[in-house]
């Protein structure tokens, strides 16, 4: 295998990998930070793809971008009402937005499944021209998702730290503070479940932008995926400023990404990636909780039965 | 500057497990007014506070709070005037964040967007050099690494960060150890004197409950048994107070968690 063709992966990994790190991000603002796990994400990151898609193919690939945002903050806005003021449970709240947003998403491309984008003019075809001629030219495809990350983290290290942020915090860290607060929760909470949902529509958009078609199935999995990201860029870098720890998920999904490429040249099938990502969840989450069941174990295999001398 | 007309609060109403915890309760403070309140496990004190706080709206009766009829008013909103302290050292502040962030959340001033500027970081070391723990050294530190002493402390800190117009202390140093919760006891104090707080506090010690402030209530079966103040609270014992509570209610008072010393 030459050189090249290494880094021909290893950028098309790190591609990937930016793209999907913006719903990772995502998840560690409703996850690490609300402690909400927002089961609408895959539903939520189609929804991106697709709207993002059908702005683009009316001829407007710049107007692409807001637009799949704010379907987003839709879709997250949606989440919060019925888990804040209908009371359905959170994680119920999210599955059911998730499989109403099917139907959406289907509307949203007009009755199909799926949208080409071969002959669109997109965020990613007005940089091409933009680029040629420059020593740049050609790495659109990694420029643009990397401006996005880079925004985002920029955007989230500010916001967190101002007091709606700090609020929002609060209501993921200790909800009963928050209860007997001046904050309302269910104000930090919406606002929060449509930032990070913003971003998830960002990143399905991009996505589909990226590799020029979208399908019904673009973000299917995509939660695990991301959820999988979140905790290995954790393990990484789980402390310190929210800069390094945003920063730290964004490597954690460009981890994922190469270990993937890794396992597909070593003939893994593709079809492989869901239940690796599965595999990875629940390692990370299992994890620490069997390293605090350890001593216990260990103690019961060392003296089953036998007194300590 | 708090009125309690009326209030009653039943709990699981028409069920085996119906509970009366406010019967027509009538309660009115002065500004400036620190009342210990005392009474038997399930007497409704923490009921009255959860009622007063907001936590839920009571079946009957009216709450008014500094001339403002707060009956429906929700408790996040309630918040903003009313400081609250539990047992629970660990509820009143979000551990995974920092001292600093901690305050700043509870100072609160400023629009949503807004960051914490140098100068309120400033105050905020001043104020937590007063609790003379060593905190203000430790501000860029969480929460969750300091003892349950300092962050009932820190919490007391929060809830009078701005100042409120009436404070609510739940039993507040009855989890911290001995010499921990005369420091916070004493710390107490010095806020509210200093600024001129209206305050309420529950409590189990009884001796405690008559030396500290200037009325002391005890509540029995949902509503106020006795209200002392004034001459009649002056030179007060435990004793002559577990006699009054035999003489109202007809039984000795159920003291197994009392501090009688």
């Amino acid at each position: 295998m030459s050189l090249s063709a290494i880094w021909g992966l290893a950028q098309t990994a790190l591609e990937l990998g930016l793209t999907c790190s913006l719903t990772v991000l995502a998840l560690f603002l409703s996850y690490s930070m609300l402690n909400v796990c927002d089961l609408s994400t895959d539903g939520c990151f189609t929804l991106g793809a697709t709207v993002g898609a059908v702005v683009a193919v009316a001829g407007h690939p710049y107007l692409s971008i807001p637009a799949a945002m704010g379907a987003g903050m839709l879709s997250g806005l949606v989440t919060a009402v019925l888990q804040t003021r209908m009371g359905i449970d959170s994680l119920l709240a999210g599955i059911i937005v998730n499989t109403g947003l099917y139907s959406v998403n289907i509307a949203v491309m007009g009755g199909s499944s799926l949208l080409n984008m071969n002959k669109t003019d997109t965020v990613f075809t007005g940089l091409k021209s933009l680029l040629a001629d420059t020593p740049l030219a050609g790495f659109q495809d990694l420029i643009i998702p990397l401006l996005a990350v880079v925004l985002v983290i920029v955007f989230l290290a500010l916001f967190l730290r101002t007091r709606l942020g700090l609020a929002i915090r609060a209501t993921g860290n200790n909800p009963d503070m928050v209860r007997s607060s001046s904050i309302n929760p269910i104000f930090t909470t919406t606002v929060g479940l449509c930032v990070a949902n913003a971003f998830t529509g960002l990143s399905g958009c991009l996505l589909a932008q990226g590799q020029k078609s979208v399908d019904i199935n673009i973000g299917s999995g995509m939660v695990t995926i991301a959820l999988a990201s979140l905790l290995i860029g954790q393990t990484f870098m789980g402390r310190g400023s929210i800069a390094k720890r945003a920063s730290g998920v964004v490597i954690g999904s460009i981890v994922f990404r190469l270990v993937y490429t890794i396992a597909l040249r070593l003939k893994m099938p593709a079809f492989m990636l869901k239940l690796v990502s599965s595999v990875i969840v629940i390692i990370a989450i299992a994890g620490p909780y069997f390293k605090t069941q350890l001593p216990l174990l260990k103690r019961r295999l060392a003296g089953s039965g036998k007194e300590d001398s | 500057m708090l009125t309690l007309k009326n209030i009653s609060k039943t709990f699981n109403p028409g069920t085996v497990n119906e509970k009366t915890a406010l019967s027509g309760l009538n309660l009115h403070l002065d500004k400036g007014d620190f009342v210990t309140i005392i009474g038997a496990n399930g007497a409704g004190k923490s009921t009255l506070f959860n009622a007063i706080a907001g936590s839920f709206l009571p079946d009957t009766g009216s709450i008014t709070l500094d001339g403002k009829d707060v009956t429906f008013q929700p408790e996040f909103k309630r918040a903003k005037t009313i400081g609250r302290l539990f047992q629970d050292p660990m509820r009143g502040s979000a551990p995974g964040m920092t001292i600093e962030e901690n305050l700043a959340l509870a100072a609160g001033g400023g629009g949503w967007l807004s960051h914490t500027s140098k100068a309120e970081k400033a105050a905020f070391r001043d104020r937590l050099a007063l609790l003379d723990m060593g905190l203000e050294d430790r501000m860029r530190q969480p929460v969750g690494l300091l003892s349950g002493g300092q962050r009932q402390a820190l919490t007391l800190l929060m809830a009078t960060m701005v100042p409120p117009k009436l404070l609510l202390l739940d039993e507040h140093t009855a989890a911290l150890d001995p010499g921990t919760a005369e420091k916070v006891l004493a710390l107490t104090q010095s806020i509210v004197r200093e600024g001129g707080l209206t305050c309420l506090m529950i409590t189990h010690n009884m001796s405690s409950a008559l030396e500290l402030g200037n009325r002391t209530l005890m509540m029995d079966a949902g509503h106020i048994l006795l209200d002392l103040k004034g001459d009649q609270r002056e030179g007060l014992t435990v004793e002559d107070l577990l006699r009054m509570f035999k003489e109202n209610v007809g039984k000795a008072l159920d003291n197994d968690r009392m501090l009688l010393s």
